[in-house]
């Protein structure tokens, strides 16, 4: 008889890494279904691309650095870094666009720099600003909704674009790809037109943040909501993010709405709820005290408004949450919460 | 109503206290052998007044307390001593400590009583901590500390006395059935605690999961009139510790370092106070208590046990296969020990016996063997129930920097185990803070050895120091002595003792000692040289001076 002598605890909630991602990757998929229904099949097959690379590239690593592949492999954080970087990869992009910023998100972002848990900077934004500034034209060639649609473009049609870079009806994609609703509001009001002006002429803007993606967006929050509500990711950072980005767009809305557009539309358009709720709360990049986690979310916020609107680039999330993994540890070293037991005021 | 103020943290577990409580409580079945460790409390340990061979009656002093923080030990039944020596005792580490083992007689003699019947509420203060003392009585919530240490507030005056019948562990349910079928008692006990520390008002705190352990008590306040607060608090895990428990009733926090004593409170467990009745009103040492006896066995329940049962015989006598067991935890599921072994007896502070078979039909959900690592999720710092930093008091703990641990408050840490349940990566982070702790105290142990031996040896060198210059002083002194008086007898004396050295170089010149008994060879050789010398110093006296090495400057 031999007794097994393990320290205290002798009981565990059943929580696993692995679950956790799961439930994360669960809340993404009524935005991903919403995302399909407006820009066609492009993202499913970016995924499954994005997918399949991520646990190539994680294999490689884990063999590479001699760790058991199992645990890892299971954990389902490499499958989540990879749909946060299809979402945010153009559907019509070619395939080793996708291929190229996951594998760079893996191997680079997060196994160079030990590999789950390790990671300064959150993978998927690694690997996503990277093709940003290597591929800027292959990754501003946005579909407007509905348009695949309109030309029939069906499942096998897109998997023709994506591989072969080939369109039916001689088209090209130069003549299918439109501007985001930020890029073209940016754009516009660089031409000196009004808010209300750029707005009325376009259909692309839609109800309040853009045609497709104000549904995407919505989609995103309430699965970022199950996400608080399942305390898989605290309500600080995407309160922090989404309320500063309010309060300092509506500041400049109000002060001048033809130059500035609302706060419903910073909120809606792009990727500020996906941010929000899914990326910059990625744990192991973000601060974990709970002020740090509201000083980080607000510094997203602020970053976010302030590239959108005198920056040169339409959207700013992914710049936004890697200047701010910078600054975690740092925010979680004086944010430190007052012990139990010990004088208000000190640590 | 009584205000509540919620610790921050914390987590709701499977309480798994149904079975436990549904028969009476019962004596166990007396051991044929009892085995008492001589510490069975914070402290020193006891020191044995009984020798092998001799005859013990029931409740009779075998071990006193040697210093103030130490408990008397007694024989829980009559019998002979048959050995005082080494046993596996209740401990993390499976060692073994000098315990007195006892084999029972089964005729449960009583010693006769020592103390006549008076009117309890005439005793003194110092009078109940002294009979409370005398009875061996630690706390029986499992910290073990002597209670009359507990029950002397030093001259600082005591606001609050808080009763803690939360028990918040899973299974646990000793306290709840010592409530239900003892409450008049405990409050009895309760009521002395108060004599004894003059508080001004007294709160028990009962988690609303256990509402007949309420209303007994509840009924039990009302009929006898006393002036105090029965409270259901909140199923959290941990209400049942200590620091949290006083936070959830009165809105304070004990001092980080300090002791509730500190903020004008003192706590005591429900068996305890017990324990507290049974000595003062019944002249009855601390022999037994009730222990939940949880988990692989046929007849989960609770038994009145006698101190020093080996755990092998009440797992048996519930039910339970002792040659399946796959894990034996003593006390909770969440700050309990795994034993190594069966046959440690049950001690003071066994509050509950949770045995897991190799079947593992019972739901104690282990972490996986496998750790992933930590993804700074934090859901540990939102269960800290100490407002702590678990996942950077880890990080540090791993990279063994103690100092930067300290920083982010590691001895504030209270082990309860709730960071290491919520972890997703299921890293065994209570056993990283122990480990850290445990080097931290050893580093300390180390530090404090080093200065010591710096103080001696830098005290010796003053020693030496001030010796030289007491010696110089001493010689100082002569010396002017010597100038000062009696100059004509000291020169007198130099002038002999000069004299006497004179006469002897002379004589030692003139026979050198090493001329007797030379070979002939050595003679001739000698003889030569003395031929030479005389040559040389007729030709010229100055050359030979010169051949002679010269004076080193």
């Amino acid at each position: 008889m031999t007794l097994q002598t393990p320290p205290s605890p002798h009981i565990h909630s059943g929580l696993h890494v692995s679950s956790m991602m799961l439930q994360v990757i669960a809340a993404l998929i009524p935005a991903i279904v919403c995302y399909t229904w407006f820009f066609g099949w492009g993202l499913i097959i970016n995924s499954a691309i994005a997918v399949l690379t991520a646990l190539a590239s994680e294999a490689l690593m884990l063999k590479l650095r001699k760790r058991p592949l199992k645990p890892f492999l299971g954990d389902g954080s490499a499958v989540l870094s990879a749909l946060l970087l299809a979402l945010c990869i153009p559907p019509l992009a070619p395939w080793w666009i996708t291929v190229l910023g996951v594998a760079f998100a893996l191997i680079v972002g997060k196994h160079l720099y030990g590999g789950l848990g390790y990671n300064p900077f959150n993978p998927a934004m690694v690997g996503y600003v990277m093709l940003l500034i290597s591929f800027p034209l292959e990754m501003t060639r946005w579909m407007p909704p509905f348009i695949l649609e309109q030309l029939e473009i069906g499942f096998i049609d897109t998997l023709g674009v994506i591989f072969f870079s080939h369109l039916p009806y001689g088209l090209s994609i130069d003549a299918l790809s439109s501007a985001t609703p930020l890029d073209a509001m940016k754009t516009d009001l660089g031409l000196s037109n009004t808010v209300s002006e750029i707005l009325a002429n376009n259909a692309l803007f839609g109800d309040f943040a853009g045609t497709g993606w104000e549904w995407v967006g919505t989609w995103l929050l309430l699965g970022g909501m199950y996400l608080i509500y399942k305390r898989i990711i605290s309500w600080q950072i995407p309160l922090a993010v989404i309320g500063s980005l309010f309060v300092i767009s509506a500041f400049f809305f109000l002060m001048d709405a033809d130059t500035y557009p609302s706060p419903l539309f910073h909120i809606f358009g792009g990727a500020t709820i996906l941010a929000a709720f899914f990326i910059a709360t990625d744990p192991v990049s973000a601060s974990t005290t709970p002020r740090g986690r509201i000083l980080y979310g607000i510094g997203i916020g602020i970053i976010i408004y302030v590239i959108r609107t005198w920056g040169s680039y339409p959207d700013a999330v992914a710049f936004a949450v890697l200047l701010m993994n910078m600054a975690a540890p740092t925010l979680d070293y004086y944010t430190q919460p007052r012990v139990y037991g010990h004088a208000r005021g000190k640590d | 109503m009584h205000r509540l103020f919620q610790f921050r943290g914390g987590v709701v577990l499977k309480e798994h206290k149904k079975d436990a409580t549904a028969l009476p409580v019962q004596p166990a079945k007396l051991p044929a052998t009892l085995i008492l460790p001589l510490k069975q409390h914070i402290g020193s340990p006891a020191e044995p007044v009984v020798a092998v061979g001799d005859k013990v009656l029931k409740g009779q002093l075998i071990a006193r307390a040697g210093d103030a923080i130490c408990a008397p030990l007694h024989a829980p039944s009559s019998g002979t001593v048959t050995a005082i020596s080494d046993h596996p005792v209740p401990h993390a580490s499976g060692m073994s400590a000098v315990c007195i083992i006892i084999e029972t007689d089964g005729e449960e003699r009583w010693r006769p009583r020592e103390r006549t019947l008076s009117d309890v509420t005439e005793l003194g203060a110092q009078e109940l901590r002294g009979i409370i003392r005398d009875a061996g009585i630690v706390g029986l919530g499992g910290a073990g500390f002597p209670a009359a240490v507990k029950l002397d507030p030093g001259g600082r005056p005591v606001d609050t006395l808080i009763l803690n019948g939360a028990e918040c562990e899973p299974y646990i349910t000793c306290d709840e059935m010592l409530l239900r079928e003892h409450a008049r008692e405990v409050l009895a006990g309760l009521l002395l605690m108060r004599q004894a520390l003059a508080a001004k008002r007294c709160v028990v705190g009962i988690e609303n999961n256990k509402p007949k352990a309420f209303r007994a008590l509840s009924e039990a306040v009302r009929n006898s009139g006393a002036d105090v607060e029965v409270v259901e608090v909140p199923t959290i895990y941990p209400t049942g510790s200590e620091k949290q428990l006083i936070q959830m009733l009165t809105g304070k926090e004990v001092p980080s370092g300090g002791l509730p004593i500190d903020i004008g409170i003192v706590c005591h467990n429900v068996g305890t106070a017990y324990a507290v009745y049974r000595a003062v009103e019944l002249d009855q040492p601390l022999i037994s208590r009730y222990v939940t006896i949880a988990g692989s066995v046929a007849h989960a329940r609770n038994l009145e046990v006698l101190i020093g049962t080996p755990l092998g015989n009440l797992i048996e006598e519930c039910g339970g296969n002792r040659d399946s067991l796959h894990r034996l935890i003593v006390g909770g599921p969440m700050m309990g020990t795994a034993m190594h072994s069966d046959t440690v007896p049950v001690v003071k502070g066994t509050n509950c016996v949770l045995v897991e078979s190799t079947t593992h039909d019972v739901p104690l959900p282990s972490r996986d063997a496998y750790a992933m690592p930590c993804i700074r999720c934090g859901n540990c710092a939102s269960a800290c129930p100490v407002n702590l930093l678990p996942q950077q008091m880890y990080w540090y703990a791993r990279a063994r920097d103690f100092d930067k641990i300290q920083d982010y408050n590691i001895f504030d840490c209270i082990e309860c185990g709730c960071c290491d349940y919520v972890c997703p990566s299921q890293i065994p982070l209570v056993g990283y803070y122990r480990y850290a702790k445990s080097e931290i105290w050893n580093q300390e142990a180390e530090k404090r050895q080093a200065d010591l031996a710096r103080e001696r040896h830098q005290f010796r060198e003053f020693r030496l120091e001030r010796e030289k210059k007491e010696r110089a002083e001493r010689h100082k002194k002569k010396r002017s002595a010597v100038t000062k008086g009696g100059n004509d007898d000291k020169q007198a004396a130099i002038q002999a003792a000069m004299a006497r050295v004179r006469a002897k170089k002379s004589e030692q010149d003139s026979t050198p000692k090493n001329t007797d008994n030379l070979t002939p060879a050595q003679q001739k050789a000698i003889d030569d040289a003395d031929q030479r010398r005389e040559e040389k110093t007729q030709q010229s006296p100055s050359e030979s001076k010169a051949a002679s090495p010269p004076d080193r400057p």
